[in-house]
């Protein structure tokens, strides 16, 4: 039961609906990516996932490693070990991005138990380094005032220090530049073992070179239209999407 | 009125630290309402001279004279029924200067809230009130031996007659406010402390105000006088259990810092959510003085507290910076009275204020600068916190300042925690309770850096006890 598996999920927000039942299933150890057309649901099915207020929840279930997430609260589903790296995170004034990781590690341990703040310190410093970050970004409220490729490098930075069991990158590649996209690439492949899986959310086949998923979804109206191998990718960015759309459902 | 179950039989306890209470003996009584017999009956026990007891009941016809400032202050202070309030309340012993003598419930209680250990940790003297009189009080030796008198105010003004009755009212007189005059008619508790020329006290003193009875009132009075270029640092913390009913808090607090004297005064009140806590705190600066009120005001059902400054000698400095939190039911109407009365005279305010739930947060502020002065600064500051829809804050900065050679500066800000801050934070495992206490703490973390480290740490466990109290 080593999976984070979507099944037949529909999901609405403000009476409309937006997810009229996808179904996925990422196995430990495994990189998919999802792409698709702007509005198609997407971030949408991210944060359904981690328990977003907005969303409402019509039918279909979220399976952890066979729990459902749907029953639970969102701070319990990210100890469960879901992580959601957001497409525009969240900025968190008078909070300092140290103060925050370390708050976040604490949740995690059991009651009494106390975070190494030496060795805590020392982790995150590492992790930085490996992401290019400059050490002042600790001492910095969490996003605030951050650069476009400043917050997705912290995104990454987040998910290396929480180890979830199941990450899903939003975009994580868009506002980076080309380095950058390298350096954030790397920090996800380190990652990727046979104890952790990735739903790589992007619109370029750029990441995907950089990252190399087992498989690509094409995501169109709320819906899984087709899935393939890697190199589905490429051929969306030669083709666009009209050529799934006209016939869809085909499973090649 | 003294109950009749056991002594030190513990009735009530919760997560929260500071809400139990112990069913006590009370020798004296005042017995429930307010007249010139409860003057009498207080004066009688205190062994007062007569010009006390006639200043107590002056001050009482005051405050009924006084109409309840509801005019602009809130329609809440109506609910405070003045009969159904003991005004006095003690087991008529002497305070201890040992632990060990202090009768059992109240040593068991200033213990758990942590009192004794403070002490001594980092401490120069500590007075310990328990309901309307001081259970233990005692200075360190080697700060005693260097003049400093710290006593409670009975003992002051029977001890220190002189010194105690030249500042007496003179800070903030009787007819001050409606609240000052009950507190005038009925004080008791409270200290009194003067440090002598060119005494710089270390370490803090401290005093703990402990309300354990239902319906009662404490009217605790504190005098303290800094001479010339002496320093002081004095702390007080504030617990009540929780009851049914209402309880009422109506200090008055009076500092004198003489010239070249410097007074700091820090205030951590975290009271039960049934407190009226209408306090009157004001202090009068000299040449080239400083007074420095640090208050952080968490629960109470309405607090009403402006701390003020006079600046009454050249160069003087006045500062006022606080830090309120207004969960739900709560009202937070506090602020700060600034005074300049000298040339050269330079005050600064800092306050923020947390609305949460339907908690309520106002500012008020007065700055007067007369026009025949000349070189004054005001600096003030208020930022509000909201954290979610119901919040409301209300700012009213009255800033008055005549003639041009003065410089003022005037910023206000509100914010909010969102919905979309709060579930970003969830999503990184923390509860709600954890990420509003984070929030919170991130806002007010400049301030509580102003405040000894001892207190600061105990300022942030507060904050989480009272955002988990939000999210239930
Ligand atoms: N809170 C909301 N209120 C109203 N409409 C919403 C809300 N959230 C999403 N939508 C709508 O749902 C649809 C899917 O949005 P979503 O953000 O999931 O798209 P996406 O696939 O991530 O697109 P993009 O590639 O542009 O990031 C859009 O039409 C969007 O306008
Ligand atoms: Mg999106």
């Amino acid at each position: 039961m080593s999976t984070l598996e979507i099944k037949d999920l529909h999901a609405s927000v403000n009476g409309t609906d937006i997810l009229k039942g996808l179904s996925l299933s990422v196995p430990k150890g495994e990189v998919h990516a999802i792409m698709g057309p702007n509005g198609s649901g997407k971030s949408t099915l991210a944060k359904v996932m981690a328990g977003h207020q907005d969303y409402e929840v019509g039918s279909g279930d979220v399976l952890l490693d066979g729990y459902s997430l749907l029953e639970m609260d969102v701070d319990e589903r990210a100890r469960a070990g879901l992580f959601l790296a957001f497409q525009y995170p969240a900025e968190i004034p008078g909070v300092s991005n140290a103060n925050f990781l370390r708050a976040a590690r604490q949740a995690r341990l059991p009651d009494g138990e106390e975070i190494d703040a030496v060795a805590f310190y020392q982790e995150m410093y590492e992790k930085m380094a490996k992401l290019g970050m400059d050490k002042k970004f600790t001492g910095r409220s969490v996003n605030e005032g951050f650069s476009g490729g400043e917050k997705k490098r912290n995104e990454v930075l987040q998910m290396m220090m929480l180890e979830p069991k199941y990450a899903v990158l939003d975009e994580t590649d868009s506002g980076l530049d080309i380095d950058a996209l390298k350096i954030v690439a790397e920090g996800v492949n380190a990652m990727r073992s046979e104890e952790r899986g990735f739903l790589v959310i992007t619109h370029y086949q750029r990441l995907l070179e950089y990252i190399v998923p087992d498989h690509v979804h094409v995501l169109n109206e709320g819906r899984i239209i087709r899935s393939g191998p890697k190199e589905l990718a490429l051929e969306l960015e030669e083709k666009g999407y009209d050529w799934l759309k006209e016939g869809e459902l085909v499973k090649s | 009125m003294s109950t009749d179950s056991n002594s030190g039989n513990m009735i009530e306890i919760d997560r929260e630290k500071a809400n139990f209470h112990y069913d006590v003996e009370y020798k004296h009584d005042a017995g429930m309402g307010l007249s010139e017999d409860t003057i009498d009956y207080i004066s009688n026990v205190k062994g007062e001279d007569k010009w006390i007891t006639d200043f107590r009941k002056k001050a009482l016809s005051v405050f009924h004279e006084k109409k309840m400032p509801t005019h602009w202050a809130s329609e809440d202070l109506n609910s405070i029924n003045f009969d159904e309030i003991r005004y006095y309340l003690s087991a008529g012993e002497a305070p201890k200067r040992s632990w060990d003598d202090v009768p059992n419930e109240m040593k068991e209680t200033f213990e758990r809230l942590g009192i004794p250990e403070k002490e001594r940790k980092f401490l120069a003297g500590v007075e310990a009130q328990f309901d309307s009189e001081a259970a233990y009080s005692n200075i360190k030796d080697a700060v005693a031996e260097q003049g400093v008198i710290f006593v409670n105010s009975s003992e002051g003004l029977a001890e220190h007659a002189d010194i105690f009755r030249k500042w007496f009212g003179k800070v903030i007189p009787t007819g001050d406010n409606k609240f000052s005059a009950l507190n005038s008619a009925v004080f008791s508790g409270g200290s009194f402390i003067y440090v002598p020329p060119g005494v710089k006290v270390k370490h803090p003193l401290q005093a703990y105000f402990r309300i354990n009875a239902e319906q009662f009132g404490q009217f605790e009075r504190t005098l303290i006088i800094v001479d010339e270029g002496a320093e002081l640092t004095y702390m007080e913390g504030c617990t009540a259990p929780k009851f049914e009913t209402t309880t009422l808090h109506s200090a008055v607090v009076e500092l004198v810092a003489m010239k070249d004297a410097k007074i700091q005064y820090i205030t951590v009140q975290n009271w039960s959510a049934n407190v009226f806590n209408l306090v009157t705190k004001r202090g009068l600066a000299h040449e080239n003085a400083e007074v420095r009120w640090i208050d952080c005001n968490i629960g109470s059902r309405l607090t009403m507290k402006y701390p003020g400054v006079v600046m009454k000698g050249e160069g003087a400095r006045g500062e006022v910076i606080s830090i309120a939190l207004a969960n739900d039911g709560q009202h937070q109407d506090t602020g700060a009275k600034m005074i300049h009365a000298a040339d050269n005279t330079t005050s600064n305010v800092v306050s923020k204020s947390i609305s949460v739930g339907e908690g309520r947060s106002t500012y008020r502020g007065q700055v007067h600068i007369p026009k025949h002065l000349k070189g004054c600064k005001n600096n003030t500051e208020c930022d509000a916190l909201l954290i979610n829809s119901k919040s409301r804050t209300d700012t009213y900065p009255a800033i008055t300042v005549r003639g041009n050679k003065h410089s003022t500066q005037h910023e206000a800000s509100v914010s909010q925690v969102s919905e979309e801050q709060i579930f970003y934070m969830k999503q990184r495992g923390l509860s709600e309770a954890e990420a509003m206490s984070l929030s919170v703490n991130g806002f007010v973390n400049d301030l509580v850096r102003e405040f000894p480290m001892e207190y600061s740490v105990e300022l942030k466990r507060l904050i989480e006890l009272e955002m988990e109290g939000s999210v239930g």
